[in-house]
């Protein structure tokens, strides 16, 4: 991929090839995978031709790993050696699946870092781990239906996932061996899988309400370029709570006592799933069960159902609101709704959302599968594929980030759905004479008190020079990448230390962690990792001198002599580690040649910046 | 700790946005003008850079944003015409109000209070919340006149009207907390 992109966007260096890239929705119950092929988006099957993956994973006795539909009837068998739903896990403590999940589904191990591990029969394993074998199944898919190696992937994530959701879904990417192009929250695909089809502008509200959880996305679609405006949702609101209802409305009904026997309990909700299945295409249908030999029946009427359901959909209706006052949206500006989800099958659901929008809600793309086509969409244009094509996706961050401050109370830093990458810088000093060292707790949360946020880590800063107290300025900035990630980076400002302070969040997993994982996952470990270590630094090392070779032609004029030799020799340094290095050394070399080209990259994106901007500056002083 | 503050630009943000000093600002502009910078600049069209190059388009997409954000803002593009005029403006001053603005935001107040045993509670609520925006309209109406020509304006009037807005922003900020209670208490 050329630099000079920035100034005839996604045109690749070598126009003919095309890049692989697909779109992948990671889901709690299923998973799917789609790609751009010969410019239409579609899910790819698995050989049968089915398209939905179970998000399912069997670990058995003998090591062997099973992934999807073939794990399912493991559950009954092997109920803690199978391991389903593992995303309500990601990026959680075991505190806070303890706090959500009782009693517990999985036996949790405690680790030494803050990522905990199920056991199963085959040994101990992370959520990401678990994730990292779905990615897998869907990434080999990929490449042999597409038939070569895949240069990237899109992976969506709900909107509402916090930094430490999104970090674990990255590492378990990582640990599947894809090179993540962007976490694109669910939304904002299913938005991009719509308006592209459409062509048209104007506000867009997308409605997902899944199985477990329902959020709502304002964005603004305007020449290609979607713009999030505001999200909101209820992390705890979603299908199964409809199931939950008409289930307690069946044993209301049939008399049945409270304390039921679990298979017959699960039975019934079972039942009642089916009943509100059926309730979209008839206007009435018989419950039947099996209480031990004795069959109960009972008639639910489409407008019975619709009662029961009215409570559940007026409290998706609250946070649409909210979400339109954020973005601050008139409800009368929004020209689309977009159904997302299963559960948007209900028809109250629809009716009720098209009377609260006063418009039809769209609803021709599957539901299940439309994530998965934005992600491919956009995957397609990230790898460049689309020559022309002006898609620009402006997400923002969901929950508003904060440090705690004196008496427990936390101090806002990036407010929520601020439009993201984003950052803020924040000073500190220091409370003691010769303090090098210093924490910053770092929350996430709409709350005042420490307690009511998520706590995402602690992060330690080391190697602040010793000075008076008081008197060490560090600078501290909080960045949010287009990935919805936090980076935390510091300098004290008097000194002008940098380098010296190292910041370290205390979650998520380091690179030492990712590696060792790596190991343990391959049968001829530390070789193969090694190998394939190498492979991705020559890679990398293949697309910087690439990129710098295309620069270096066009703007090489934009360096003095010194610095065209500086780079020159870095850059003929890197050629020669790469041909026979080690990853270290290809690594090492990559950094020095980083180091002298850092001045050059940056006064080319000024350049491109100002370029941008010219054209305008004519009709600005005109009118 | 100092509060936080932005990452600075060399440029100030009208001129990176090519947009004379102005608090009436052509927002058709503005916006196109974003576009073009983030179709530029934006990590999406580094998908497939080198890591070094997505660092920076990271940095300058931020620095555009925020810089937009401001800008978009009617309040934050005030305050920003105040302080570019050289004013350090104090969050924390307590100046003299006006005793008619006073009397208003105290009625609000009021109305405020009893929105929860109203029968209607949304309805009462949207009520505030529509004169509220009401009047932060008619106070940004008097900015615009001081703030269009920044080198003329009456720095000491723009900074009364800024903090009557902060009041304004105060009472906003209750009438969301308490939206945010009726929505939980559903």
């Amino acid at each position: 991929m050329a630099l000079i992109q920035i100034s005839e966007p996604g045109q690749s260096s070598k126009p003919h090839e095309r890049k692989l890239a697909v779109g992948i929705d990671l889901g709690t119950t299923n998973s799917l995978v789609a790609s751009v092929r010969s410019g239409q988006a579609a899910i790819l099957p698995d050989i049968n031709g089915k398209e939905l993956l179970s998000s399912v994973v069997y670990y058995a006795k003998d090591k062997q790993i099973i992934v999807g539909d073939e794990a399912v009837p493991h559950k009954i068998s092997d109920p803690l050696s199978t391991l389903s739903s593992v995303k309500r896990y990601m990026g959680r403590s075991l505190d806070d699946i303890k706090s959500k999940e009782s009693p517990l589904h999985y036996e949790f191990v405690e680790t030494d870092s803050s990522v905990p591990r199920i056991h199963t029969q085959a040994g101990d394993v992370s959520a990401i781990e678990v994730s990292a074998e779905i990615l897998s199944v869907l990434k080999e898919r990929a490449e042999q239906t597409l038939g070569d190696e895949l240069t990237g992937a899109v992976i969506t994530v709900p909107a509402y996932f916090d930094d430490a959701q999104r970090q674990a879904t990255k590492d378990a990417a990582k640990l599947a061996g894809l090179n993540v192009l962007r976490l694109l929250n669910e939304p904002t695909a299913a938005a991009v899988a719509y308006g592209l089809d459409k062509g048209s502008d104007g506000v867009i509200a997308v409605y997902d309400l899944g199985g477990g959880t329902f959020d709502i996305s304002i964005l603004r679609l305007n020449k290609g370029v979607f713009e999030v405006l505001a999200t909101a949702g209820d992390t705890a609101l979603g299908g199964d709570d409809f199931d939950h209802v008409i289930s307690e409305w069946i044993k209301a009904e049939l008399k049945l006592n409270k304390s039921l026997e679990k298979s017959f309990q699960n039975q019934i909700v079972k039942t009642a799933c089916q009943a509100k299945q059926d309730l979209t295409t008839e206007l009435s249908t018989t419950v039947t069960l099996d209480n031990d030999g004795q069959t109960l029946t009972l008639e639910l009427t489409r407008d019975q159902l619709n009662s029961l359901l009215d409570p559940l959909i007026k409290k998706t209706l609250m946070p649409c609101r909210r979400a339109l006052r954020d973005a601050q949206v008139e409800l009368d500006e929004v020209t689309a709704v977009v159904m997302v989800g299963g559960s948007t099958r209900v028809l109250r659901v629809r009716d009720k959302v098209g009377e609260y929008f006063k418009q039809n809600p769209m609803v021709d793309i599957n539901p299940d599968t439309v994530v998965a086509i934005g992600a491919a969409i956009q995957a397609d244009v990230l790898v460049g594929n689309k020559a022309d094509d002006e898609l620009l996706l402006l997400d923002v961050v969901p929950l508003s980030l904060g440090l705690e401050t004196m008496g427990e109370l936390v101090e806002k830093i990036i407010p929520r759905n601020t439009t993201i990458p984003v950052a803020r810088a924040q000073e500190f000093t220091t409370y003691k004479d010769g303090q090098t060292a210093m924490s910053i707790h770092v929350v996430q949360g709409e709350r005042e008190l420490v307690s009511d946020c998520r706590s995402l880590g602690r992060f330690s800063l080391k190697g602040i020079p010793p000075l008076v107290a008081g008197s060490a300025r560090i600078r501290v900035t909080f960045q949010v990448d287009a990935d919805g990630l936090l980076h935390v980076s510091a300098r004290e400002e008097t000194t002008g230390v940098e380098s010296g302070i190292e910041v370290k969040p205390s979650y998520g997993l380091t690179d030492n962690e990712i590696e060792k994982m790596l190991i343990d996952s391959m049968e001829h470990a530390e070789e193969d990792v090694a190998a394939r270590m190498l492979h991705e630094q020559q890679v990398e090392a293949n697309r910087v001198l690439e990129a710098l070779a295309a620069a270096l032609e066009d703007d090489g004029d934009m360096l003095s002599a010194e610095e065209r030799a500086a780079i020159d020799t870095a850059a003929e340094n890197l050629i020669k580690v790469n041909l026979k290095g080690n990853d270290r050394e290809i690594k090492n070399a990559m950094e020095e040649l980083d180091k002298v080209a850092e001045v050059f990259v940056s006064r080319r994106m000024d350049s491109n910046i100002k370029k941008a901007m010219a054209g305008h500056n004519v009709d600005e002083f005109d009118g | 700790m100092t509060s936080s503050e932005s990452i600075g630009l060399t440029q100030n943000y009208f001129e990176l946005f090519s947009l004379d000093v102005t608090f009436d600002i052509d927002s058709k502009n503005l916006s196109d003008n974003f576009r073009s910078l983030q179709q530029t600049v934006h990590p999406d069209r580094f998908a497939n850079a080198s890591d070094q190059e997505k660092r920076i388009s990271v940095q300058r997409a931020a620095q555009i944003n925020e810089a937009y954000q401001v800008l978009k803002s009617p309040q934050r593009r005030a305050r920003y015409i105040i302080e570019l005029q050289g004013i350090v403006f104090d969050d924390q001053a307590n100046p003299v109000m006006d005793p008619m603005f006073l009397m208003q935001q105290m009625e609000l107040r009021e109305g405020l209070s009893e929105v929860k045993s109203n029968p209607d509670p949304e309805a009462a609520l949207d009520k505030i919340l529509a004169e509220l925006k009401t009047s932060k309209k008619a106070i940004l109406t008097k900015l615009a006149e001081q703030l269009n020509t920044p080198d003329n304006a009456d720095l000491d009037k723009a900074s009364q009207l800024m903090h009557e807005l902060q009041f304004l922003d105060k009472l906003q900020h209750e009438s969301e907390i308490i939206e945010e209670e009726l929505m939980d208490s559903l």
